[in-house]
């Protein structure tokens, strides 16, 4: 099953490489995995969507959780939670095209922010399926190239993953 | 007063209480050897080969319970330490590693024994640390004697390039060595105590199967007060022996894959397992689905990721296995109920049939070829059981596990997870500075001596009476015995041709040597070694080249489909 788990970790060098080489070296999936500093800069926080068994899953979320950089793991699955991913896409755009574009690109909340005579870079955020779907819509045409950021996620409601706050 | 980075290393040393470094000079750590020259409070051991170091300072762990402390240069000396970060990282003991790295400035630049240390002892170290600052240098140093020593033990790797070691700053050694992101949790969960207590007393086959975590958490005591208020039977694991004394009757022997007929079979037809401080590895659970198929099991470790990894457990409870194993005494004590004791007398009456069996016999009739357990149960009977014994990885080493019986934990030395031969010799340069005045003896295989030979010299320098009991079958004997079962007999590169005269080996290092090929000459030749405490003896004793080790469970067999000596046409 899907897991997508959020961890606090240490901002510093060689942490992210912890939990990578953890991933390779147990042979775990891992579908993504983004990563950025937090308000307080020691810390960073991760957003990691892996699948497997609940036994694989329990032992990937017990294993990140003996790194000694990772301060705080909360596996989201259980939580009624909000996703988001983004996505930058290049598009051809010419003649009859392009307005088709811009509508489809309307229609799924995008925004066009770099314009020629001949393409679209649009920006669109939303969960997966959300981009997905929008990818799928305009493959018919030439899509140039595909930027997705991974996704992140947060917990609906009064839970958040602080250092101090209970983990799974 | 600021100190230099090293000068502030070798008082955090000292501070840590650090008796021995083991250690190998070069390039980048050469300040710090400076600083160690200069004082006499932390005595260095200088090995022949950083595997050495690192195998030593296990030692010394493995036999303390301190944590071991190296110190190697950048690039190889880094490099040739990593055999030994692993092996300490599979049996989860304390190390912390200091290796030298480039001036901070060069880093990447793939400067002169430049190697990414922290990269590449990643995988294999509980952490790693790299020093950036000399303001930093005390603390993380703190910092690594803490995660190294707590929860569960591990090596830790600290890199600090050349020119923090030249940098100054003020000394002060911190109080305060916690990690907001480190918390190893020591107390029992008391609601499992309890569900374990009552599992327990209605147990009606009890088994208790404990492991290395018992040694390593120093619970030997809790695990043998508890096990015989239980009656229950107890086997240990390769890294458990010691835990319970062996010469208890209540003691069945080690279990897994060269463990005896008793402790398998009662694995199997056990009906409440307690595992202690054991990771159900695969030489002793062999095949999963054929696992405890009746038993409902109680696991305690400190380490979560531990539980629920091979084998689904019932209940399970995450401590110290001291400290969890007295809550449980208490507990069974609590409830009042005593185990069903004509339950309880069936099945001993059951292990004793399969105690008949007399699995670990041998061929004792046979005046003419020395037998490898013959010279162990010598070995045995003339330290009363009372040595230190190391062991390389081999065929040497189970049957140093199934014919000494060790009463005390941490007297047995050897590499488990890892199974790294050239263990066993730096290990006991570490156990015998550790404890100097106690008999210390190498079991090793002429395959395995071969990897880390250098290491008699060390010996020498610093006089260490240590006694190596060669087992000589002139065959990587265990990789024979797998040619000899799986393999049709094919013995392919698995004898070796061209062996050295050990006799004269020792003697070219400054010790004394012994060949001894006739069985009636065992006992002398170890009363010789084992009474000389002015030098090293190596005994070089010809052994069978035949002798297989039984009993034997081929990887992925279940617990009752054991191999015993007596149906050798089976193998
Ligand atoms: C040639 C060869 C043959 C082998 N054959 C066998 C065999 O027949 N039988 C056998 O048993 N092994 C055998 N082994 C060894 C085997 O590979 C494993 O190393 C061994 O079984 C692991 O022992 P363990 O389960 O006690 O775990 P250890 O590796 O000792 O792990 C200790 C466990 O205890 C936990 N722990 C640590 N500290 C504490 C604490 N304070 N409180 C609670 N828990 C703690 C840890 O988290 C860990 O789970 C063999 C090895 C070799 C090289
Ligand atoms: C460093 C290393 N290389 C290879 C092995 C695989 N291996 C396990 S036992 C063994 C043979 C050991 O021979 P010896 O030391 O003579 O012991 P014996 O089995 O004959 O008692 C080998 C090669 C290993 N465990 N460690
Ligand atoms: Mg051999």
């Amino acid at each position: 099953m899907r897991h997508i788990i959020s961890i606090l970790l240490e901002n510093e060098a060689g942490a992210l490489s912890r939990v990578a080489g953890l991933f390779s070296a147990r042979g775990y999936n891992i579908a993504s995995l983004t990563v950025a500093p937090t308000e307080d800069p020691s810390l960073s926080r991760m957003t990691l969507v892996t699948s497997g068994s609940e036994g694989v899953v329990d032992q990937i979320r017990k294993q990140l959780n003996k790194l000694v950089d990772v301060v705080k793991l909360v596996d989201l699955t259980d939580n009624e939670r909000i996703e988001r991913e983004m996505l930058l896409i290049k598009v051809a755009a010419e003649g009859e095209e392009r307005a088709e574009i811009k509508r489809l690109s309307d229609i799924f909340r995008g925004r066009i922010i770099d314009v020629t005579d001949c393409a679209y870079t649009i920006e669109l955020t939303g969960d997966g399926g959300k981009i997905d779907a929008f990818i799928s819509v305009l493959q018919p045409r030439r899509i140039l190239e595909v930027v997705r950021s991974g996704v992140i996620g947060i917990a609906r409601g009064s839970i958040t993953v602080k250092p101090d706050a209970p983990g799974t | 007063m600021e100190l230099t980075g090293a000068e502030i290393f070798v008082r955090c040393l000292r501070d840590e209480g650090v008796e021995y470094l083991f250690g190998y000079p070069g390039g980048a750590v050469l300040h710090i050897y400076d600083a160690l020259y200069k004082q006499e409070e932390v005595k260095h051991i200088l090995v022949r080969h950083e595997q050495g170091a690192t195998h030593a300072a296990d030692g010394y762990a493995r036999s303390t319970g301190k944590p071991g402390v190296v110190l190697v240069t950048s690039g190889p000396g880094a490099t040739n330490a990593v055999t030994g970060i692993a092996t300490a990282y599979m049996d989860s003991v304390p190390l912390v590693v200091f290796t030298g790295q480039v001036m901070t400035h060069l880093i990447g630049d793939d400067a002169f024994q430049e190697v990414d240390a922290i990269g590449i002892t990643r995988p294999c170290v509980k952490h790693n640390f790299m020093v950036k600052d000399v303001r930093d240098l005390a603390l993380t140093i703190r910092k690594a004697f803490h995660v190294a020593t707590t929860g569960r033990p591990g090596p830790v790797v600290v890199d600090i390039p050349k020119d923090i070691t030249a940098h100054k700053a003020a000394y002060v050694f911190p109080k305060d060595p916690t990690l907001r992101s480190y918390k190893p949790v020591r107390d029992g969960d008391p609601a499992a105590i309890r569900q374990a207590a009552a599992a327990l007393a209605q147990a009606k086959r009890p088994m208790v199967y404990a492991g290395g975590g018992v040694v390593l958490g120093n619970a030997a005591t809790e695990l043998t007060e508890l096990v015989r208020w239980l009656g229950a039977p107890c086997t240990n694991t390769l890294m458990g022996l010691g835990a319970f004394p062996a010469t208890d009757p209540l003691f069945v022997g080690m279990l897994g894959m060269h463990g005896t007929y008793e402790a398998n079979m009662g694995m199997h037809e056990c009906d409440v397992l307690l595992a202690v401080g054991a990771r159900f590895d695969d030489r002793v659970t062999g095949d999963l689905d054929k696992f405890c198929p009746n038993a409902r099991i109680i696991h305690i470790d400190i380490d979560p990721a531990s539980i629920q990894k091979n084998v689904q457990v019932e209940i399970a409870i995450i401590g110290e296995a001291g400290l969890v194993m007295r809550e449980l005494l208490a507990a069974l004590k609590g409830t009042g109920v005593r185990l069903d004791e004509a339950a309880l007398k069936a099945w001993w009456h059951k292990i004793d049939g399969w105690r008949a069996r007399h699995c670990l016999e041998y061929d004792r009739a046979n005046i003419e070829v020395i037998k490898p357990q013959f010279v162990l149960e010598t070995l045995y009977r003339l330290t009363a059981g009372d040595a230190f014994i190391t062991s390389d990885v081999g065929q040497h080493q189970m049957w140093a596990a199934q014919f000494y019986k060790f009463d005390k934990p941490r007297r047995w030395i050897n590499s488990g997870g890892l199974g790294t031969m050239g263990f066993g010799l730096p290990a006991a340069i570490g156990v015998q500075l550790a404890h100097p005045d106690a008999t210390v003896a190498c079991v090793t295989g002429e395959a395995s001596i071969q990897m880390c030979i250098q290491e008699l010299s060390t010996c020498k320098q610093y006089d260490l009476p240590l006694t190596i009991v060669n087992l000589n079958n002139r065959y990587m004997g265990m990789v024979r015995q797998w040619q000899e079962f799986f393999y049709q007999s094919r013995y392919s590169h698995s004898y070796l041709e061209a062996l050295p005269d050990f006799v004269k080996l020792a003697e070219s290092y400054g010790h004394a040597g012994l060949r001894i090929d006739k069985p009636h000459d065992v006992e002398a030749a170890l009363k010789e070694a084992l009474g000389r405490r002015d030098r090293l003896v190596f005994l070089d004793f010809i052994t069978d080249q035949t002798e297989n080790v039984y009993p034997m469970i081929a990887a992925g067999a279940g617990h009752h489909e054991m191999h015993l000596a007596t149906d050798r046409e089976l193998a």
